[in-house]
């Protein structure tokens, strides 16, 4: 129980961070897409015999590198483009699901997730992910902020700003990647999506959209955790219907849903 | 003097002028459209030049030639003193101001007014390095110059049309650029706040000196303190000249294709 409370904690912090970043973008369906490719390839390795958070890796970084310049270029619409990747990592995943002979306990454990028995092993590159995305958000805090919130304004200003995108949909693989055994595939990405919504709609500073979010994310992860073990119930899927909740809250106490009315009051200037 | 470049045609031809853009013969296309076709362009430092036509002439894409992020298929460019290629766009970015047109921003946005002009510092700054607080209180002097100190903490998403142009004009201005390029800054905005900022563009011009471009397709937002305007149509420099001896009847209504009459168009003043 130990491991897996500090397991949530990790998830609960990495998942959300992403989460304030792919919210504040709009780019969901890109997490999805990305969350789906982590799945496939570790569905892979599953049946191949390697290590399933090596084919996570490799499929989430190579789906983001697709993806990026896809709805960058506008060669096609980006929904098209990331709707067909996303349609491809999914019947990619079915059919490493199929192939695989015998009983499908592990591949459905990464459908599910497992946090009450993650391994010594995964929760290690947990906790370093988790101190790596913390440790560049710090670093790149300005770079990351003017790029979410004004990004051809950054890039006008000399900031690396497509560097900096991009390094967002990869620390999002690999987030996802890390997060893929405890949370499980298919619940992943309600967990980066549902905090950082939350706290969307709670504030307007980027500073503090971070820090609830990740105590969202954690609330999340701890009262799922609590409730699954108590009414023995799938963990993953009582984490993220913990964090639906929450998102269902603060929606519904949100300031910003005034803000239609606040914007047509006369402004003095 | 402004003279950067290595190029020996640049050191030969710049010496005697303040050419601080240079563009040959560029040619740019988009897939198959050719946005410029063959545009040659000097501009000296401290012009401010207005760049008009119909939409689709080309007109923004002559500026991405200028900040690097247009690419050329064919022609050279420099740009204060450096050739424009795909290595120094960004060192180049981080020298010129760029305001554009009022863009639809999520009024949820998670970022202030204030922060959003500091973003103009952000690329002489450098990564891995803080504003200090002589930056913010230049960000605020530069709110206060545009009308805007009032609402330095209001979200960016929750200003009009006007207030948001404000804020990009105070965000160039933080960014102390030797060049700054401004297209269809008052597009999509009211008239009382066009002729605020049409005064504010010309104001700062006045106090700074900046080389400045300014593009827009209509006649009315034109500022009068242009030295030269340059007139385009379908990728080219149809025409270029001081404002007395292009801004004539004849010559409009054929960049336009329509008749325009210079009488009618109240804000101009030359």
């Amino acid at each position: 129980m130990q491991n897996a409370m500090l397991a949530a904690l990790c998830g609960g912090i990495t998942c959300s961070v992403i989460g304030v970043f792919v919210v504040t973008m709009h780019l969901s369906f890109i997490g999805v897409c990305i969350a789906h490719a982590a799945f496939a390839g570790a569905l892979l390795g599953v049946w191949l015999g390697f290590n399933p958070l090596i084919g996570a890796l490799l499929f989430s970084l190579a789906s983001a590198a697709i993806i990026g310049p896809m709805a960058d270029r506008g060669e096609l619409n980006p929904d098209t483009s990331i709707g067909i990747v996303f349609s491809l990592m999914l019947g990619l995943a079915f059919l490493f699901m199929g192939l695989m002979p015998g009983a499908r306990t592990e591949a459905l454990s990464l459908f599910w997730g497992s946090i009450l028995t993650v391994s010594r092993e995964n929760l290690i590159f947990l906790a370093i992910v988790t101190a790596i995305i913390a440790g560049l958000v710090v670093a790149f805090y300005k770079e990351i902020q003017a790029v979410i919130c004004h990004r051809q304004v950054a890039l006008a200003v000399g900031i690396p700003a497509t560097l900096i995108f991009y390094g967002l949909l990869f620390s999002t693989g690999v987030t996802i990647t890390a997060s893929l055994q405890s949370i499980g595939g298919l619940l992943i990405y309600s967990l980066i999506l549902n905090p950082a919504a939350a706290a969307y709609q709670l504030t307007y500073s980027l500073k503090r959209m971070l820090i609830i979010a990740v105590i969202f994310g954690i609330i999340s992860c701890w009262a799922g955790l609590a409730t699954s073990y108590f009414l023995d119930l799938p963990s993953g899927a009582a984490i993220v219907i913990t964090s639906s909740v929450i998102f269902g809250l603060a929606t519904a106490f949100s300031p910003k849903r005034k803000v239609k009315g606040w914007q047509q009051a006369p402004v003095v200037s | 003097m402004l003279i950067y470049c290595s190029k020996p045609c640049m050191d030969r031809e710049n010496n005697m002028d303040n050419t601080v853009i240079r563009i040959q013969d560029a040619v740019v296309s988009y897939r198959e459209d050719v946005a410029l076709q063959g545009v040659s362009l000097d501009v000296r430092k401290g012009e401010f030049i207005g760049v008009i036509g119909p939409n689709g002439a080309g007109k923004t894409t002559l500026l991405t030639v200028i900040n690097g992020l247009g690419k050329l298929v064919h022609g050279q460019a420099w740009v204060l003193g450096s050739p424009v290629n795909g290595r120094n766009g960004i060192s180049l970015r981080k020298r010129i101001g760029y305001v554009a047109q009022v863009e639809n921003i999520d009024p949820r946005l998670p970022i202030s007014v204030r922060e959003t002009v500091m973003v103009g510092c952000y690329g002489r700054l450098g990564l891995l390095r803080r504003p200090t607080r002589a930056q913010w209180e230049a960000v605020d002097r530069a709110l206060s110059m545009v009308g805007m100190a009032h609402l330095s903490h209001r979200p960016i998403g929750h200003l009009s049309g006007g207030e948001y142009q404000r804020a990009a004009i105070a965000r160039a201005l933080i960014q102390q650029p030797e060049i700054l390029l401004l297209d269809e800054p008052i597009a999509s905005i009211d008239l009382q706040a066009q002729g605020e900022i049409l005064s504010l563009i010309q104001l700062i011009h006045r106090e700074y000196h900046m080389t400045t471009l300014f593009v827009t397709h209509d006649l009315r937002q034109l500022p009068s303190i242009c030295h030269r305007l340059v007139l385009m149509k379908e990728g080219k420099i149809w025409k270029q000249g001081s404002p007395k001896s292009t801004l004539r009847d004849d010559i409009l209504s054929q960049l336009f294709g329509a008749p325009v009459s210079i009488h009618s168009q109240s804000t101009i003043a030359y």
